[in-house]
């Protein structure tokens, strides 16, 4: 079959802050860049991250970078490769510097610097007082990134597809990735785009749990599309919940609200993170927190007629501070729940939000793959951001950690592929059997008949992740969720689209996300099962504890075979002394 | 709110009507706090050959815009029990139609693009933030919020007349975000790149764009402190 065909020297997939940044610096480098995103760019998601971007400014208390490494290193509960965590934080200030520069309209001090609120997981001094480590502007300081970054695109000329879905990568048959397979919403028309390298920066797969901050669009799809070219993912058994997302709901209240000075309470009125957490309280790590509320409410202290939530207090803020640090969420808690913040507490639960693991990368931003000794880049291929596992947030992402993340390494990865493209100047030989093949993926949607609904699977495969997968986990309980998943793959050959309309046929978008959702599902559930301790936001009952002595290592998921291997966690920094394995306390 | 809700829904698809029409739907099983949204995607559920673009749910990613019982909105954010019966749910007007709910953007974010947005600054860059104090920060509050939905641009007859001609609401909205920005070092440029009969000149302070704005901004008062601003540039 014909298909049309496009070249460019990169092509980026995902419009986000990691598809963004990296997008600037290779446009601004003169490289021909193609940005793909099926929603218009700043409808990504990261609009919607709210609290705020670590950086060591110390514009507000004492900081340095190496605080906040030892921070992240503990947040991660020691799994995340220190190498990449020492780059991050090292990289941090300029590159908030940067993004001021860019035009982000970050709140400020009375001094004129940088507004820094205190977060979750900051200390001081290598554990000691509260640090106040995030830059914030307002409430919105996702909206403000994003757009900052759009707008500074659209000044370097970026070449933009938006509203293109990404269907498959297109392979030369000897581990290089030659760009993708691209489906035109609009006219339903597909596209070749061939790259000499290709950045992944598809976003997290919050979509995966009913009850989620995450948007639409968050179904893991460069991730699946990772899987079917044979890569496997990384850590994917470490997922965040957050621990204050609107109880039943799902929309984030966001860590900024504690940052700021609110509390969490049970149904008896008391402060229950005290007991938890006797130094951090309500500003623990995120992992620490949602296991506090969830044993809370199981523990018969729930909030509400059912007793299904706790309560988060922002009343004895003021009113003022709410309207000029958390704007966004005093609107967002009357618009959806009918509360005047400033007066009555929020219903909160922990809810499905973030995806720690992902297609494993080193801290250029290159995929990479397991040989026989170590790991090898696979040619011409880069992954970003939630989508990535590079692996900087290890078993549990702090807060404003994931704005840090797709800024540093989208900055890094555009470099690396502006030195890999003066290596590189040709385009490789196109392989048509690899064409054949995406396209096949989307033909198998024009059959017609009976069968089951995209939507009806979806909504399976959520509930069963959020019953079987969740907060708490248990092997027999994982079992019977994976077993559940493998049903539902197998059902997966049965759907049927009723819309077969080449024209903005979202039901066929939704059918190609689904099969994203469920192969990163199977990759959730699968690692989660064989990983036999507790660590970060991995919580097993059967198995209470970390075993650094057997699970010091990182899962990988393959999706032939379903099959779960193993690679070592990078203990080494780049400059500093490691930060051993020790008890997390908080 | 009564058990079930009725709706009309503008349904059109080229490759099979020749104009657009009204379809009803009838929605069982009503949850209290049920948005716009949520009654679409389970209208959705019957018909999965109705078509709306949306994402976040919770009015940050400007997605979902379209006319509600004729005034603009996000449906993410309109309540069902404020909507009167049947709920008339058509495009945002003014721009071609791609299928039922879905219009083509295009115009209106190459009005967007031209108006540079995007702070531009001549100094060299200093090794830490550029300072800005919190009183100018305040003046960029009901600007750098907007999510470029269109809901208002796609409300305003001055856009409707001349949408190839005049900017819109949303584009100097954004225009003048960084004309208030104490950063920008491109003031003059940005004004002379405004005037003339059209790009700004159009607007006649109707003020549909006030009305439907889902996030509260003031594209209006945007575009009268620029006409003062190029007022203080001609003396």
């Amino acid at each position: 079959m014909q298909v049309a065909s496009r070249k460019f020297d990169v092509l980026v997939i995902g419009a986000g802050g990691g598809g963004l940044r990296a997008a600037l610096q290779l446009s601004q480098a003169d490289a021909k860049v193609a940005v793909v995103s099926k929603v218009f760019p700043t409808r990504s998601h990261t609009v919607a991250a709210q609290g705020g971007m670590n950086a060591a400014l110390a514009n507000v208390r004492p900081d340095n970078w190496h605080w906040h490494m030892f921070d992240t290193v503990k947040g991660s509960d020691y799994l995340g490769d220190q190498d990449a965590i020492e780059y991050m934080c090292r990289a941090a200030s300029h590159l908030v510097y940067e993004l001021e520069h860019q035009g982000v309209p970050f709140s400020r001090l009375d001094n004129g610097k940088i507004y820094q609120r205190p977060f979750g997981g900051q200390s001081q001094n290598f554990g000691g007082e509260q640090a106040a480590r995030t830059c914030a502007a307002a409430d919105r300081t996702g909206h403000a990134i994003l757009h900052s970054l759009y707008q500074q695109n659209i000044r370097a000329k970026t070449h933009f597809f938006d509203e293109f879905f990404a269907i498959d990568l297109l392979q030369n048959g000897d581990g290089g990735i030659l760009g993708a397979v691209v489906l035109e919403i609009e006219t339903g028309e597909p596209l070749v785009i061939e790259a000499k390298t290709t950045l992944l920066a598809t976003g997290g797969v919050g979509q995966l749990f009913r009850t989620n901050t995450n948007a639409h669009i968050n179904t893991g799809d460069g991730m699946g599309m990772a899987l079917r070219a044979g890569i496997p993912l990384e850590d994917m058994e470490f997922f965040q919940f957050h621990p204050t997302g609107i109880a039943g709901r799902g929309m984030l209240i966001t860590e900024g609200a504690r940052g700021e000075g609110g509390f969490l309470v049970n149904k008896d009125g008391e402060r229950f993170m005290e007991r938890y957490a006797p130094h951090a309280k309500d500003l623990a790590s995120r992992d620490v927190v949602s296991r506090a509320i969830s044993t809370e409410v199981r523990e018969g202290r729930g909030c509400g007629d059912d007793g299904d939530h706790v309560m988060l207090k922002l009343d004895h803020l003021g009113r003022e501070v709410l309207n000029k640090r958390l704007p966004g969420i005093s609107s967002m808690v009357k618009t959806f729940l009918g509360i005047d913040p400033a007066e009555q507490a929020i219903p909160v639960f922990p809810t499905a939000h973030y995806t720690m693991g992902g297609i494993p990368t080193d801290r250029y931003g290159q995929v990479v793959v397991p040989i026989e000794q170590g790991e090898e880049p696979v040619p011409g291929l880069y992954a970003v951001g939630e989508c990535a596992c590079v692996s900087v947030h290890g078993a549990n992402r702090l807060g404003g950690n994931s704005l840090l993340d797709i800024v540093v390494f989208g900055r890094a990865a555009g470099n690396h592929i502006i030195e890999y493209l003066t290596h590189n100047r040709y385009h490789q030989p196109m392989k048509t059997d690899s064409i054949d093949q995406a396209m096949a993926r989307l033909s198998r949607w024009d059959k017609t008949g009976a069968g089951e609904s995209v939507v009806g699977l979806k909504q399976e495969l959520q509930a069963i992740m959020e019953k079987y997968c969740g907060v708490f986990r248990k092997e027999d309980v994982l079992q019977e969720g994976y077993n559940q998943v493998l049903e539902l793959e197998k059902r997966l050959q049965d759907v049927r689209l009723q819309d077969h309309s080449k024209i903005f046929n979202t039901a066929r978008i939704e059918a190609l996300e689904l099969e994203n959702l469920v192969d990163t599902a199977l990759a959730t559930v699968a690692s989660a099962l064989n990983r036999k301790e507790s660590r970060g936001a991995h919580s097993r009952i059967d198995y209470p504890n970390r075993d650094d002595s057997h699970w010091l290592k990182h899962s990988l998921y393959y999706k032939e075979g379903y099959r779960v291997d193993y690679k070592p966690v990078r203990l080494k920094p780049m400059t500093v002394d490691t930060f051993p394995p020790k008890e997390r306390v908080y | 709110m009564t058990s079930s809700v009725r709706f009309k829904i503008q349904r059109y698809n080229p490759e099979q009507d020749s104009d657009p029409y009204l379809k009803e739907y009838v929605l069982e099983n009503i949850q209290p706090g049920m948005m716009l949204r949520d009654a679409l995607l389970k209208i959705k559920q019957q018909d999965e050959t109705l078509s709306f673009r949306h994402s976040c749910g919770e009015g940050v990613c400007g997605s979902d815009a379209m006319n509600i019982n004729g005034t603009n909105g996000l449906a993410c954010l309109t309540p069902l029990s404020s909507l009167k019966q049947p709920i008339v749910i058509r495009p945002v007007p003014g721009m071609p139609i791609i299928r039922d709910l879905i219009v083509d953007m295009t115009q209106f974010f190459e009005h967007y693009r031209a108006v540079k947005p995007y702070l531009m600054v001549n100094d060299p860059m200093p090794e830490a933030e550029l300072p800005q104090t919190p009183e100018q920060r305040d003046k960029l509050d009901g600007l750098y919020e907007c999510i470029l939905c269109g809901c208002c641009t796609t409300s305003c007859p001055s856009f409707w007349w001349n949408p190839d001609k005049f900017r819109g609401p949303a584009a100097l909205l954004q225009a003048y975000r960084f004309l208030a920005d104490s950063r920008d070092q491109a003031t003059d440029e940005r004004l002379q790149d405004l005037d003339g009969p059209y790009r700004m000149f159009r607007c006649h302070t109707i003020m549909n764009c006030v009305t439907v704005c889902p996030k509260g901004l003031n594209p209006t008062k945007a575009i009268h402190h620029i006409k003062q601003m190029m007022l203080k540039d001609m003396v």
